[in-house]
């Protein structure tokens, strides 16, 4: 059962409004039957310390990757973790999260791999929902378990592997990170040195586009026309184009993901999970250093 | 297959071997609850700090902006002071645990707490294990501090 998409004037101009809701629409939609909230945060405890009334969390470390192999996990491993969570394949899944919403694009990128019928993310996250004052509760759900089905993971459409990324070189791929990181001047964000690599720089002909230039001060996306403007006016992306998007580890890059593919339109969009983290340890790929967008290297 | 409690806790003083026995013994989802508690527990700054942050060290290590400080007294006592925020609560967890479990003790007893007392908590599997290498960066900078209080009093 899916529920009435937002038809607020903002999201009405995206590609796909039905890919995102308002914390109005939310408030307004709570409870509804064919409704489920998630949370997915940075913080493995900051759902604990209170969420949106009836939401469950998702944590991107602990439930969505494998534990042993650097990998999401299957199709039985998403179908017990649903029916965990009391969600069914019917049900209409908003996600919300800290960091403006990188951990909940991340997950919504997820979902996507499985191909969850109706998946949106909150506009303004978790931030936004507790800037206007919104209830949050410490109350935990005890969500009765839901039948979901196993359905394999598919990740052809929106993920690319490092071997996809090395045929791609020449084509366009953006580099979400700061521009310290894309410069190789830092090899790794100021706070998570936990996440170094070896070696700093850029994939060669990536462009530098850090994902918070798609976001407002409120953590919510920016306009249509004002996003139109960065990517496609400034950075010469056409909606045609066969985008590769990465960062780190690839949660950044699903923020810029769901901008190129939901908001913008774009056909072909590819989260480079591996990212920099792969890239930046990996023997003998390509790397450039510095400003520029640098030589692809002939094949 | 779990170590024995004492495994767990040799070496460690006795406020940070008591936080370490009352992790392991709940169950995993558990301890997570626990671990807020810790974050919720977390003292307050002393009024000098409040508000400065540039007078204490910034943890590098962890996803959060934290801010450390140590204090060495006329004793050789230590004291700990963390700033961590409230949108951070794993990270203030850990901040909690380490300023229950250190306070007090003289430098040389900080100085000998093993560097991997995170991982004796039980948290990897609940937190995961990229996340507690927060804990080792605040212990770290805890002891870099008191080397550097020590060495020049």
């Amino acid at each position: 059962m899916t529920l009435p998409l937002d038809d607020d004037p903002k999201l009405a101009e995206y590609a796909h409004p039905e890919k995102l809701v308002t914390t109005a629409w939310l408030a307004e939609h709570l409870g509804r039957p064919g409704l489920a909230v998630v949370e997915s945060d940075e913080d493995v405890l900051l759902w604990d310390t209170g969420h949106v009334v009836g939401s469950v969390k998702v944590d991107w470390h602990t439930e969505l990757n494998d534990e042993v192999t650097r990998d999401y996990v299957d199709g039985e491993g998403f179908a017990a973790l649903m029916s965990r969570k009391g969600i069914s394949r019917e049900d209409t899944v908003v996600i919300y999260g800290d960091k403006n919403n990188w951990w909940a694009a991340y997950a919504l990128w997820v979902f996507t791999l499985f191909g969850h019928p109706d998946v949106r993310l909150l506009d303004g996250g978790r931030a936004k929902w507790a800037a206007e004052g919104r209830e949050l509760t410490t109350d935990a759900p005890a969500p009765a378990p839901a039948q979901y089905p196993v359905v394999e993971r598919s990740d052809a459409a929106v993920r690319a592997f490092k071997d996809d990324v090395l045929a791609h070189l020449g084509g366009k791929l953006i580099d979400v990170r700061s521009p310290q990181e894309y410069t190789g001047e830092r090899t790794h964000m100021p706070d998570y040195p936990e996440e170094g690599t070896v070696r700093g720089g850029h994939i060669p002909g990536a462009d530098s586009v850090p994902w918070a230039r798609a976001a407002a001060e409120d953590g919510t996306f920016k306009p249509r026309a004002e996003l139109e403007a960065i990517y496609q006016q400034e950075k010469g992306l056409d909606p045609s184009d066969d985008v590769i998007a990465y960062c780190r580890i690839g949660e950044r890059s699903s923020h810029t993901w769901f901008v190129l593919s939901a908001l913008l339109g774009f056909a072909t969009v590819r989260n480079y999970d591996g990212s920099w983290t792969e890239w930046g340890n990996s023997v003998r790929v390509p790397i450039v250093r510095g400003a520029e967008r640098g030589e692809v290297p002939a094949r | 297959m779990t170590a024995g409690t004492d495994d767990l806790t040799a070496g460690l003083p006795p406020a940070l071997a008591e936080i370490v026995e009352d992790f392991n013994a709940l169950a995993v989802a558990d301890r997570l609850q626990l671990l807020l508690e810790f974050s919720q527990g977390l003292p307050p700054l002393p009024a000098r700090l409040e508000g400065h942050p540039e007078l204490m060290e910034k943890v590098e290590e962890c996803q959060s902006p934290v801010f450390v400080d140590v204090e060495v007294d006329e004793q050789e006592k230590a004291h700990l002071h963390f700033s961590a925020p409230r949108e951070a609560p794993t990270t203030r967890g850990f901040a909690g645990i380490l300023a229950e479990g250190l306070e007090g003790l003289s430098a040389q007893e900080v100085l000998a707490v093993p560097g991997d007392v995170g991982s004796r908590l039980g948290l990897d599997q609940a937190v995961s294990p990229l996340r507690m290498r927060g804990l080792a960066g605040m212990l770290a900078r805890v002891k870099r501090q008191i080397r550097v209080a020590t060495a020049s009093a």
